[in-house]
């Protein structure tokens, strides 16, 4: 199959590549690009275990396809923390246990960053309702609601400060 | 050069040991998406597999065509059952006794059974051939439902046992019968019943589930042709146990096998079994010469890989007028599709189903389970539960429930009088479990006052009474015993492997430790919460002591982590692996200080001579010494391995109460109120526990709710997609209370029981418990799961209540 030449900004960084047009962008970031924090839960955009922030979306990223990311800035899980300092999701994350095996994780992670920029102060239900396209089969969800609230408060904090 | 003078209370909270709730220790790579599961494993040459699986439930395969798929460039190779047939490779063994096809062998006998796999460059590629492959199949009639397999004329399923009158676990009645399988006493429960006042039965449906944990089933398999050994990362919650079964299955020895169970997405008994998927991967890499990578996508996860209940029960209480329990009688029918799959102890084809005595002390008891074969996926996990303790705990706890109903009991007094009381502990249940302890009547006391609940009733007995009321109140209740922690191994094991669990520690020279297990967390928190146990027991901070599960090269042989074993077995072995340590340990200090054994204290972290604080040896003095310079005579070093083999079980029990609103226009179910009570004896990390629980509670609210694998008359599974297939988002969560006794274990060195399980075991009956108790004003006395909003509105129709 003919391959096309895109060209994404992969946590900042220019990445050009040539890929086959049926590529999946979670193929492409864990295969191409061996950013294998995204997983593949469902293949059906049902379970969020693929989210990665598109241009400032939230997207499933198992099913979007790479050459649809030709131009954009595509933000992963192996991007948030900066230079060795988590980002506030990170440690809310940890500090409130919002995970047990981990591989929702990166996902949630990533939703719960654009969540956050969507709705800097939301309240408990906002947080179910913005957090509901990533499935959790662990933690039952209060632990990972405490951790965003968690990541509103410090990020809130951090703005004022 | 003295370091400043700290207090045994300093020092313990620096050690960060047991009952502290220390952070998670594997947080930090899951967060920065360092995590290391099976897919993101790449090796040099990696081909990927990918299977070809059946549309149909019941057909005769009468030609595969290959050409097509080998056609394709990048293509390596295609293989059916006739070319693993020369290895004898096309049939295994299962857990349960039984054989499964590796690859459907002349017919096929469930729908997306492996027909064939195909081997390429890349996952692309092997999917394309797959849609290459064609199979021309010759339909043979169809078989789903248990009871008509047992029909004189039901289609034969396992042609391949045909005339074998007998199987692992028995006499076999009928071609389609695996076993039955009795435990009890039947003439004494048979006597009771015979001159009981009250009686009851109910029959009810546990249905077919999925553990569907969020990563799924996988491998990467390598063999190195020149070194003759084979390397296999898997998705395995019992490493040692397949590095077993591969090399008994390859002939390749086991010191040539590596099993590495990397970072597991979540198991919950999914990931117990052997699969033709890792199997056919294995073979593939034997073949080529070439790593081997098979990770299943998520339909064939829920149709394939490990079910779990599906078990459609009778059961009987007989009672005196004042809801005194006199007997329990139990018959099953269970499903475990076409293969025997089930992932069981091998003496027991129904698990610790006879645990259905529950927290009742109740005299004469006896339970019957008849396996049957279906045109359905091989499986019967453990899903969330140790060996079908969830299907005995929902049966009796709904039984109770019926009873109380009968005689116009409220359920909270009919189970107050049947508990077995806390100085009858240990307690021999009447199918002969020795239930190690327990104080049921605390800790109900204690849930009851929680949430008042004279309060909720008084609140129900009102809405009952408003015509006009939106919403049917129902109050649910729960109190369980489960049976954890399998097993003492004269009566407990996997393919004759006793199932003991071990752990080996090392202190290094300079105070710091590692410790390897014989178990793999799977989200549990093992890295964390074991090397508290040792930061206890040895005075080392838990944060310099290396937690290493999974890898059969480098830890000792373990049978893995399901059915709650890990703290109950895996827990106690690392207690007195450390304790050996502590004994030599002793040892050195008492020639350090140049004193008797006798002369020293046990504090927190150091060895001190008794009336002389002064004087004192901490474990990373006495560590150093141990490789410096060990006393004469001494060997070296500073190490202990145990294989701990349980005297018993242990049994971990709950409260649980919940309150229900359902709408009386829709049928939906608000959970207003969960308050769960659990109490596993010793505990480790709350936080954990507290998670722990929370997830077990979410799993058991998706069961009772609205999982189901519903199939249709061709076998068709009609859910197999997260679309259909219930996973509750976090909107639909109820937000959970949590409460605890402690009660400890007698046995266990450090008096844990065990704790993930319980909330999935006891939360699903009281879904049930409530929603039934909406109803019971009106007559109804059951209703079988899931609870969703149509089935309960058809509920609400039925009896009149819709609005």
């Amino acid at each position: 199959m003919a391959k096309k030449l895109i060209t994404v900004s992969v946590n900042g960084k220019s990445e050009e590549k040539a890929v086959e047009p049926r590529t999946l962008l979670i193929h492409f970031l864990r295969e191409e690009l061996n950013l294998t924090g995204a997983h593949i839960g469902c293949e059906t955009s049902h379970c969020g275990a693929c989210t990665v922030d598109i241009d400032g979306r939230s997207v499933k990223s198992c099913t979007h396809l790479a050459v649809q990311c030709d131009g954009s800035e595509v933000l992963t899980v192996e991007g948030l923390a900066n230079k060795g300092v988590l980002h506030a999701v990170q440690e809310g994350f940890y500090k409130e246990h919002g995970l047990q095996c981990g591989f929702c994780t990166p996902g949630m992670l990533m939703r719960a960053y654009r969540f956050l920029h969507e709705n800097p102060n939301p309240s408990e239900e906002e947080i179910r309702m913005g957090m509901s396209g990533n499935l959790c089969r662990c933690t039952g969800y209060q632990n990972i609601v405490k951790a965003v609230q968690h990541a509103a408060k410090k990020l809130q904090e951090t703005a004022t400060a | 050069m003295n370091a400043p003078v700290q207090t045994a209370e300093a020092r313990e909270i620096a050690l960060a040991g047991m009952g502290v709730s220390r952070l998670r220790k594997e947080d930090a790579r899951f967060i920065q998406g360092k995590g290391n599961y099976v897919d993101d494993i790449k090796m040099p040459g990696m081909l990927h597999m990918d299977i070809v699986r059946s549309p149909l439930a019941h057909a005769r395969i009468k030609k595969i065509h290959k050409e097509a798929a080998l056609a394709i460039p990048g293509v390596h190779a295609v293989l059916t059952a006739d070319d693993l047939k020369p290895l004898k490779l096309h049939w295994m063994p299962t857990l349960a006794g039984d054989v499964a096809a590796v690859l459907a062998d002349e017919k096929v006998h469930f729908q997306m059974q492996e027909v064939a796999i195909v081997i390429a460059d890349d996952r692309y590629i092997a999917a394309d051939a797959v849609e290459a492959v064609e199979v021309e199949y010759e339909e043979l009639p169809v078989v789903v439902d248990p009871y008509a397999a047992l029909q004189p004329d039901a289609p034969v399923i396992r042609e391949d046992l045909a005339g074998k009158t007998s199987g692992a676990h028995g006499p076999r009645e009928h071609h389609n019968h695996i076993f039955t399988w009795d435990a009890g006493d039947k003439a004494a429960a048979d006597a009771a019943f015979a001159n009981a006042p009250v009686t009851v039965s109910q029959h009810m449906y546990y249905p077919r589930v999925h553990p569907c944990p969020l990563e799924t089933c996988g491998c990467v398999a390598s063999f190195d042709p020149v070194r003759g050994d084979l390397t296999t990362y898997i998705t395995s919650q019992a490493p040692h146990v397949v590095r077993t079964v591969v090399s008994l299955l390859s002939g390749i020895p086991e010191s040539k096998v590596r099993i590495v169970s990397p970072d597991i997405g979540g198991g919950f008994g999914n990931k117990v079994g052997v699969y033709p998927g890792y199997v056919c991967a294995i073979v593939a890499s034997i073949v080529l010469g070439r790593p081997v990578k098979w990770v299943e996508d998520r339909v064939e996860n829920i149709s394939t890989t490990a079910f779990a209940r599906d078990y459609h029960m009778d059961g009987e209480l007989a009672a005196t007028p004042d809801g005194k329990i006199t007997a329990l009688r139990v018959n099953v029918v269970a499903d475990h599709g076409a293969f025997d799959a089930c992932a069981d102890p091998t003496k027991f084809p129904a698990g610790m189903f006879h645990i259905v005595s529950g927290s009742y002390d109740i005299p004469a008891a006896h339970c019957s389970v008849k396996g049957v074969y279906t045109n359905k996926a091989p499986g019967g996990v453990a899903y969330r539960c140790s060996f079908r303790v969830t299907e005995a705990v929902y049966l009796v706890e709904r039984m109770v429930d019926v009873l109380a109903q009968k005689l116009g009991m409220d359920k909270a007094e009919i189970r107050a009088k049947n508990f077995i009381k806390k100085e009858q502990f240990p307690y021999t249940s009447a199918f002969g479990f020795e239930y190690d302890s327990g104080d049921y009547h605390t800790a109900l006391k204690k849930v009851l006052d929680a949430v008042d609940y004279p309060a909720l009733r008084a609140e129900q007995a009102a809405k009952r009474a408003d015509p006009n009321s939106p919403t049917l109140m129902g109050i649910g209740l729960v109190t369980f015993t489960e049976v954890v922690g399998a097993g003492p191994s004269k009566m407990c094991d996997i393919l004759g492997v006793g199932m003991f669990d071990s752990c080996e520690i090392r202190i290094h020279p300079t105070g710091s430790a590692i410790a390897r297990m014989g178990t793999i967390t799977q989200g549990q928190g093992h890295q964390t919460t074991y090397a508290q146990i040792i930061a206890t027991e040895l005075g080392i901070p838990s944060e310099v002591i290396q937690v290493e599960e999974g890898d059969t090269s480098t830890a000792p042989y373990g049978l893995g982590t399901y059915g709650s074993r890990s703290t109950p077995v895996a827990g106690a072995a690392i207690a007195l692996a450390a304790r050996k340590i502590h004994a030599k340990a002793r040892k050195i200090a008492a020639h350090m200080l140049e004193v008797n054994e006798n002369d020293l204290d046990w504090e927190v972290d150091r060895f001190k001579v008794k009336g002389d604080d002064s004087k004192f040896k901490t474990m990373a003095d006495v560590a150093w010494q141990a490789y410096h310079q060990p006393p004469a005579g001494m060997e070296p070093g500073l190490e202990a391995v145990h294989y701990y083999d349980p005297p018993n079980f242990t049994f971990p029990f709950g409260i649980y109460l919940c309150v229900v609103d359902i709408d009386r226009a829709t049928g939906e179910t608000k959970i207003r109120r969960f308050y769960a009570l659990d109490d596993c004896g010793t505990r480790i990390n709350p936080m954990i526990i507290e998670g722990q629980i929370h997830g077990g509670l979410t799993e058991g609210f998706a069961v009772a709710m609205g999982q189901q694998m519903p199939f249709d008359a061709q076998g068709n599974l009609m859910g197999n997609t997260l679309m259909d297939y219930f996973l509750p988002t976090a909107v639909e969560t109820p937000k959970w209370e949590t409460d605890h006794t402690v009660t400890p274990s007698p046995h266990h060195p450090i008096g844990a029981k065990g704790v993930a399980e319980s909330p999935h075991v006891g939360s699903i009956p009281t879904f049930t418990s409530a929603v039934v108790d909406a109803f019971a004003h009106l007559g109804v006395t059951h209703m079988d799961m899931p609870h969703n909003a149509f089935r309960v509105w058809k509920q609400l129709k039925a009896t009149g209540q819709n609005l």
